[in-house]
């Protein structure tokens, strides 16, 4: 049977790919380089084939096996969906060219770098699968993949400090995973269904709906990491090695996110609920308490994930706001996130690599050393605190917007706070980049394209800003901003 | 009282003892444990809700989702064992640390 190139399914493409990707580089361990970016490269075209379909003819659905949506599992893209799978695309595009130099290092024995491979396409599988689920187990499952994937790629790194952070993470996304689930079952036992637009169309406020709206939300703000929360986030994303404290911190976290973001616009029925308003204030401690404690850190990384855990607080700040302007400022601020912090993990490793140590007080001429590095930490600096014209920028200023015309002033107050604060701590290390440090270090030479994956995913987050409009206007594609759905 | 509600509360029972257990031991053995615990109280509320009123045809799709449940948490129990095996061999204890690294 011939198909044409408007139904060819794109969607089982885009998680096929590294799935098989994934099984062949444990076949054939020798070629996992090579596979690895190939893989990429074709994950990035199908990415663009289903951009394509979506853009010309709207939202995609498809039954997989034929199975409708009732009992059968369906795929799912929107423009939130195939935004999603953009930056995702981009991120693992950097993060496999990058790889191919950070793990050829001395320290790192082959028969480790060999299982980053396949365990990094897992974890792009099971992200491509969560971004177009439309059903509510199935996500389950994806989240639990994503877990899985994740806490084996941060103990790669070996050693007690990442051991015993794997070992946290872990727990704390089964117990995720756990509350999800039993909010899942009421759902289902409730009306019936697990796909999202039935869902929809059919929940209607009952004590067993609130129950699982509290289980999902503990459930996923676990995994996305809101203050009190955060806990696990620091020492994972530090100890685990460069290119997977950037998958996690860009990915990873966002995923857990996007699914509470759907649940709550799609399903629950939850408008400007004290619930929001208890998710903006969580959200507002975390941007500050994030921002303070990334300024006291010694140590890049560690400085680099509490800043993570500051700018997952921004996400939640659209909550008690709940306008159509909040969500898509926190979107476009997600996107732009994704790609700045990429860059961030990406130069930190660099730096890590080349002194060995990656102790702020002790950089030694850095910007001398490591022009393009520097570059792409300050770009993606920039970005972070939201200076124009990046896209950190046009996120927050469309927060400050919906916020100022909502009336709710302490968030502005929090909003450029927290900008001061992502400033504070990003020019403390350009800082002690330039000076010269005290004690002298055996340098090591960074691989040329190492620098400048980080330099061109730091000057994307700046370029988004640029190409705003665009998407801003994907957005509007499908569920659950089109279509007059909630918002 | 009828038994799909007992078995309902007896799920989210178990929920809760495991949540408990998970909080309170910090050997790691017995948190695995405890998310297990919690695991099976999720399932039996799924299976327990699948047969609204007694003697009625149960609901396939619950089922379906259990048996998905139970090779996810065979999966996550086999990764947490291992990774139990390589804390204690690196640490000497199969413990976490109270605080996080600095």
């Amino acid at each position: 049977m011939f198909i044409t190139m408007q139904e060819f399914p794109w969607a089982v493409i885009i998680i096929v790919l590294p799935l098989s990707g994934a099984m062949l580089s444990f076949l054939f361990p020798r070629w996992v380089k090579l596979l690895g970016v190939l893989v990429a490269l074709s994950v990035v075209a199908a990415v663009v084939g289903l951009g394509w379909q979506v853009v010309e003819q709207g939202a995609q659905r498809y039954a997989i096996g034929g199975w409708g949506a009732p009992l059968g599992i369906d795929l799912y893209a929107d423009g939130l969906s195939l935004l999603m799978l953009i930056v995702t695309a981009l991120v693992c595009l950097g993060v496999s060219v990058y790889s191919t130099g950070y793990f050829n290092r001395a320290y790192f024995r082959r028969s480790k770098a060999n299982y980053f491979w396949p365990l990094w396409m897992f974890l792009w599988a099971a992200l491509n699968a969560l971004f177009l689920s439309s059903d509510i187990f199935n996500l389950y499952v994806t989240l639990e993949l994503l877990g899985l994937s994740a806490v084996a790629l941060v103990a790669l790194a070996g050693g007690a400090d990442a051991l015993t952070s794997a070992m946290r993470y872990l727990l704390v996304s089964l117990l995720g995973s756990l509350f999800y689930l039993l909010g899942v079952a009421l759902l289902y036992h409730s009306f019936g269904s697990l796909d999202i637009v039935i869902l929809s169309q059919q929940v209607e406020p009952s004590p067993a709906v609130w129950a699982s709206v509290g289980l999902i939300s503990i459930g996923l703000l676990l995994k996305t990491a809101l203050f009190p929360m955060h806990f696990w986030l620091p020492p994972a994303h530090t100890s685990a090695p460069a290119p997977v404290s950037a998958l996690l911190s860009a990915l990873v976290v966002k995923a857990s996110f996007y699914i509470l973001l759907r649940m709550w616009l799609e399903i629950f029925p939850v408008g400007g609920t004290a619930l929001g308003q208890l998710l903006g204030l969580l959200g507002s401690i975390a941007i500050l308490w994030g921002g303070i404690q990334a300024l006291r850190q010694t140590r890049l990384k560690m400085l680099i994930a509490y800043s993570t855990v500051a700018q997952l607080g921004y996400l939640f700040l659209a909550f008690p706001l709940g306008s159509y302007i909040a969500w898509k400022a926190v979107l476009f601020l997600l996107l732009s996130h994704a790609l700045a912090k990429t860059a961030m993990f990406m130069a930190a490793g660099n730096i890590l690599h080349f002194g060995g140590h990656d102790r702020i007080k002790d950089f030694d001429h850095v910007v001398q050393y490591q022009p393009l590095t520097s570059a792409a930490f300050a770009l993606a600096g920039a970005s972070i605190m939201g200076l124009p014209p990046s896209g950190g920028f046009i996120g927050k200023w469309l927060l400050l917007e919906a916020a100022i015309h909502s009336g709710q002033w302490w968030l502005v107050i929090i909003i450029i706070m927290g900008g001061l604060l992502a400033a504070a701590y990003v020019f403390k290390v350009i800082g002690y980049a330039f000076t010269q440090s005290r004690v002298s270090h055996q340098t090591r030479r960074v691989p040329v394209h190492m620098e400048w994956t980080a330099l061109v995913l730091a000057l994307a987050a700046i370029l988004l800003g640029l190409a705003a409009p665009w998407p801003l206007a994907l957005m509007d594609i499908g569920l659950p901003f089109g279509e007059g759905a909630a918002g | 009282m009828n038994t799909v509600y007992l078995y309902t509360m007896v799920g989210v029972g178990l929920f809760t003892l495991g949540l408990y257990a998970l909080l309170i031991h910090s050997h790691l053995l017995r948190k695995i444990l405890a998310i297990n615990v919690m695991g099976s109280g999720v399932f039996l509320v799924l299976v327990a809700l699948a047969a609204p009123t007694q003697g009625a045809v149960p609901d396939p799709v619950p089922h379906a989702m259990v048996i998905t449940g139970i090779v996810v948490a065979v999966s996550a129990t086999a990764l947490a064992l291992a990774l139990v095996l390589r804390v204690r061999t690196e640490t000497g204890r199969a413990e976490l640390p109270e605080e996080p690294l600095e």
